[in-house]
């Protein structure tokens, strides 16, 4: 795994720039290159947050990722917006309770998780950017374990550590399914 | 040095400014740095600092004249068209011969433009920030921790020479998360003594002024001639650049900042296609690392020059090269990111042409 882009997308308060930074401090507690670029514009105002991830063994050189390997996609219009420019074997991860009826692109892998659904089933509220990334750890192997906890505790504010132990809870769920 | 920890590039650049010893910001809230002014609302006032959100760019830019001529690190923070606000206070604090620090994370323009990352305004920050004859000293970081670096060299700097400097970002480089560590330093080995500043003492002794007003225009042509001279020194010695795979290159991209990043990265796919391309990064703008460009000439078959605007840089690159190479130019601009495929294919056709 030389380098991985990774666009994690959805409505705004749905946890898409943390799980997004979740993801780099993981590469970054493995020693890679990492970095993280939020989408700044209009679209922050109601429409679709997104957030690119690069994690990589060499330097990275653009932060902005046009062809992700891996999509996380936590609403509709996030997943009609990337699910056509994946990279050739691709890794789409959907939201299945909030994204359905979509027609799936050739060459890629689907994975269909009805993360906000077990999020509300399993007292994980808030948590389904959890849970998806801990599908995206299974099926790509992106960080290890211990990297994911410490990316974790790194992107906890310090006010909220008691939510430390509900988002690993929800790591653990998503890499069970 | 302390451990690595993921920050925006508008952060850290306003924690190494509190870590460079400035403790006096003014600022006015713009996309895509407002981070900048919000990190140091949140940090100044716990370190004794002065944190002011002006009633506009203009007045931020005079408060910074003001602190800097009372001998202390100041600094001030925009994008684009607030840099255009602040240009006649620029020119105020270059003619009164005043160091500070002036961040510009610019978008697309021109006018009110868009809030996308841009590089159009290396004019304005090399030839014409301002009225008069004056140049600033002008850093364009290409990391996030670079950021951090110059922010520390454009205080020191500004200070050795007494002059404004710039950290010319964009909004990529503003925005983007990557890895950082501080330097543990002790700011004050670095701030030399400011005997020309005007701190009160109760007539102990001569007065010091501070002014850019000179009616005489002997008087005015003397100073700004001395100043040239000073201009002159600071080209011979404070230029930097970085050179990528430039050994044996046929083709060199120059390119700064966010579009030196995707220059490296299209440098590496020509390479894996047998094409021998390489990099010069310009690191300050002014001064213009020319020795390097005027070194490439003998050996190199092209430039490419790749920037985030129309064609601005690529005039001083026709400059130093003075026709002894082609010189080709690849842009985008409003607030695009070009693409290494893009810069590829760029390279491609000139090493077909010149095969």
């Amino acid at each position: 795994m030389a380098t991985q882009n990774i666009i994690l997308a959805g409505f705004g308060g749905q946890g898409i720039l943390f799980a997004g930074k979740v993801m780099a401090y993981c590469g970054l507690m493995e020693g890679k290159e990492v970095s993280w670029l939020p989408s700044y514009g209009p679209e922050m105002r109601g429409g679709t947050a997104n957030c690119s991830v690069c994690l990589s063994d060499e330097p990275i050189s653009s932060p902005l990722v046009l062809n992700p390997d891996v999509l996380i996609a936590m609403n509709g219009p996030s997943y009609d917006k990337f699910a056509n420019v994946m990279a050739k074997d691709g890794k789409i991860f959907i939201d299945s309770t909030l994204v359905n009826g979509k027609k799936f692109p050739d060459g890629v892998a689907v994975f269909e998780v009805p993360a906000t659904q077990l999020a509300q089933d399993q007292d994980l509220s808030g948590l389904a950017n959890i849970i998806l990334l801990g599908k995206v750890l299974k099926e790509t192997q992106f960080a290890s374990m211990e990297a994911v906890k410490k990316g974790i505790e790194k992107c906890v504010p310090p006010s909220k550590t008691h939510l430390i132990e509900a988002n690993m809870r929800a790591i653990q769920l998503g890499m069970s399914l | 040095m302390a451990e690595r920890v993921l920050m925006k590039g508008n952060e850290a650049l306003a924690e190494a400014a509190l870590r460079a010893g400035c403790r006096h910001f003014f600022g006015y809230p713009i996309t895509p740095q407002t981070e900048v002014a919000a990190y140091m609302a949140k940090k100044m006032p716990k370190i004794g600092g002065t944190y002011l959100q002006a009633e506009s760019e203009i007045a931020a830019i005079n408060m910074v004249y003001g602190a800097a001529a009372a001998g202390v690190r100041a600094m001030t923070s925009s994008s684009s068209p607030g840099i255009s606000l602040k240009a006649e206070g620029i020119s105020y604090m270059a003619g009164a011969d005043l160091p500070c620090l002036i961040c510009n994370i610019m978008r697309g323009g021109p006018g009110l433009g868009g809030i996308q990352p841009s590089q159009a305004d290396y004019w304005q920050a090399t030839k014409a920030t301002g009225h008069g004859d004056f140049q600033i000293l002008v850093f364009a970081p290409s990391t996030v921790q670079e950021m951090v670096n110059t922010v520390f060299k454009a205080f020191d700097l500004a200070d050795k020479y007494r002059m404004p400097a710039m950290l010319l970002g964009d909004g990529m480089l503003g925005q983007m998360m990557e890895p950082v560590e501080f330097p543990d330093s002790d700011p004050s080995a670095n701030i030399p003594a400011k005997d020309w500043a005007l701190t009160g003492h109760h007539n102990a002794r001569k007065h010091n002024v501070v002014n850019s007003l000179f009616l005489q225009p002997q008087a005015l042509e003397d100073l700004v001639v001395e100043r040239y001279k000073k201009y002159d020194y600071i080209k011979e010695n404070e230029a930097m650049h970085e050179e990528y795979l430039c050994e044996d290159a046929d083709i060199i991209l120059v390119a700064y900042g966010a579009s030196s990043r995707i220059a490296k990265s299209a440098v590496n796919a020509a390479r894996a296609q047998g094409i021998k391309a390489g990099v010069i990064r310009p690191i300050t703008l002014w001064p213009y690392p020319s020795k390097p460009i005027d070194a490439a000439c003998s050996k190199a078959k092209a430039f490419l020059v790749v920037e985030m605007s129309m064609g601005q840089m690529v005039d001083d690159v026709r400059l130093i090269v003075n026709g002894r190479k082609p010189v080709h130019f690849y842009g985008r601009t409003g607030g695009i990111i070009p693409t290494p495929a893009e810069v590829l294919e760029q390279i491609k056709k000139i090493a077909g042409g010149d095969r």
